[in-house]
């Protein structure tokens, strides 16, 4: 079968439609004449757009390039919305994304958001995210590949196809690997079925920029190349805040001090992973404080013992070793850190 | 002659619109849909061939008709038809088929009359176009 398309579809005289829609019965549009004058910011407070980017200010903290960017794209949308009341129509802007960065510097995180806010600026039918990585695209043998990718890709119609760790499709090693195969659906896809579907790929920034010098045609249809950056100490601070609060806990303002002290020194140590490591210790210090709740004399608590962290349960952790240049493995780091 | 079959028998067939908003309603019941094509529209034949497995979590229509629009393509001169199924009672039921393309041109049938015992009659209805090998039915595919 010679396929045009990814999905063997080109529209032609013998497929497609058998009947095209009548367009007498629709009403005619009617459009705004040329000297027209339109209020931008009416628009944009009945859009809307302003409540979903504060939220998403308040509830992810720093990430500026990213707020940045997810701000010009809501702004094209009501521009876009604008200048198709006078009947200018642009195709939907391509709206693939790749988003770099270090471990648990918020990628994941922000993928599944996007998906939600592209949702409500109308640039999505549905929301929904889909998250895949390489074995979920590739199959094992000869034509189990394609079927594999395409099912995918359907899923994932009206929403977000996110592919984490983009760079394990294409093995440099294996020029037969089916991962090939895999990336020229996609590519195709991502060409013809802008308006269904938006692919956001995520990865470390190395790996990732040799996966697009190897694959130009993915890095062509990428239109946004997001960077995420490390957070800081205040950051990672206001991160930890956030965290805790959310699960119902808060830092006594002892503990509010420890675990700014944590954070300098953890940054520095190796597997540091961003807001990955604070969500590491808060657990941490979670569990320090049930046992420290348990093992206290009558074991009678308040509400407000239940749900504060003291300095002792950020204090016990490893990182507070008097031997700051040992080097811990992995695994000790996740049992002690 | 016109062959209607399916839920939507007594209607015009649908334009891609259409079919995209019942697809659309199938999705919003969490009935999955497969789509299935033959050369062999006798209203016995119940087995039609499968274009693909049916289509599980999806949440738009888009991911539908692409199938359709590929099993078109693959055999533009077949029925093509699509099925939304509804497993909420335990079982596979289902809940809507309905055509979505059909050849340009279809013969139709021809009823046998045979005489039995008694002088009682046996009909059959006898499709013109299996008189040809599959794949040759409907013009040339
Ligand atoms: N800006 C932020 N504000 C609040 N919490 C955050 C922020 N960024 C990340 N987190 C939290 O940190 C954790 C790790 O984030 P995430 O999984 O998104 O990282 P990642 O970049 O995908 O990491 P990896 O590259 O290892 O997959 C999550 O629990 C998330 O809730
Ligand atoms: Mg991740």
């Amino acid at each position: 079968m010679s396929t045009g398309t990814a999905f063997g579809f080109t529209p032609g005289s013998v497929s497609g439609p058998q009947l095209e829609a009548d367009p007498s019965g629709e009403p005619e549009v009617e459009y705004l004449p040329a000297d027209t004058v339109v209020d931008l910011a009416a628009l944009r407070a009945e859009s809307g757009i302003d409540e979903v980017l504060a939220k998403l200010d308040e509830e992810l903290v720093g990430l500026a390039p990213v707020k940045t960017r997810i701000a010009e794209i809501a702004a094209l949308l009501l521009v876009d919305r604008t200048r198709a009341k006078f009947g200018i129509t642009a195709p939907q802007p391509t709206l693939h994304m790749s988003f770099t960065g270090n471990p648990g510097t918020g990628k994941t995180t922000v993928a599944m958001r996007m998906a939600d806010l592209l949702h409500r600026l109308g640039y999505l039918r549905r929301g929904h995210l889909v998250a895949v990585t390489r074995d979920d695209l590739v199959g094992e043998y000869v034509g189990h590949t394609a079927p594999k990718t395409k099912e995918v890709i359907k899923r994932a119609m009206g929403g977000v196809l996110f592919i984490d760790e983009a760079y394990y499709l294409y093995k440099v090693e294996n020029e037969r690997d089916y991962g090939g195969e895999s990336i020229e659906i996609l590519l195709q896809v991502m060409e013809n079925n802008r308006d269904d579907l938006v692919v956001i790929l995520a990865g470390y920034q190395d790996r990732m920029d040799t996966f697009f010098a190897a694959n130009p045609g993915m890095q062509s249809r990428v239109a946004h190349h997001v960077t995420f950056p490390d957070y800081t100490v205040p950051e990672l601070e206001q991160i930890g805040v956030l965290m805790t609060k959310d699960i119902g806990y808060t830092f006594s303002d002892e503990a509010h001090d420890v675990l700014k002290r944590y954070l300098e020194r953890r940054v520095g140590q190796p597997w540091f992973a961003n807001a990955r490591s604070v969500r590491n210790a808060v657990e941490r210090a979670r569990l320090r404080q049930a046992k420290r709740l348990l093992e206290t004399g009558d074991a009678k608590v308040d509400l407000k013992a239940l749900t504060t962290i003291e300095a002792a349960d950020l204090l016990a952790s490893r990182v507070f070793d008097s031997a700051p240049d040992e080097v811990l493995t992995a695994e000790e780091y996740t049992v002690r850190g | 002659m016109r062959i209607t079959q399916g839920t939507f028998s007594y209607l015009p067939d649908f334009t891609d619109e259409e079919i995209t908003a019942q697809i659309n309603y199938a999705l919003s019941n969490d009935w999955p849909l497969s789509v299935e094509f033959t050369d062999d529209p006798h209203p016995r034949n119940t087995y039609w061939e499968m274009w693909g497995l049916p289509m599980f979590d999806l949440k738009d229509p888009a991911g539908v008709l692409l199938e359709v629009n590929a099993c078109r393509k693959a055999n533009p001169n077949a029925y093509v038809k699509l099925n939304a199924y509804d497993a909420s009672l335990g079982r596979q039921t289902t809940a809507l088929s309905f055509i979505v393309q059909r050849p340009a041109d279809e013969p139709g049938f021809h009823v046998n009359r045979t005489e039995v015992r008694g002088r009682a009659i046996q009909y059959t209805t006898h499709s013109y176009a299996t008189e040809r090998p599959v794949g040759d039915r409907y013009g040339q595919g």
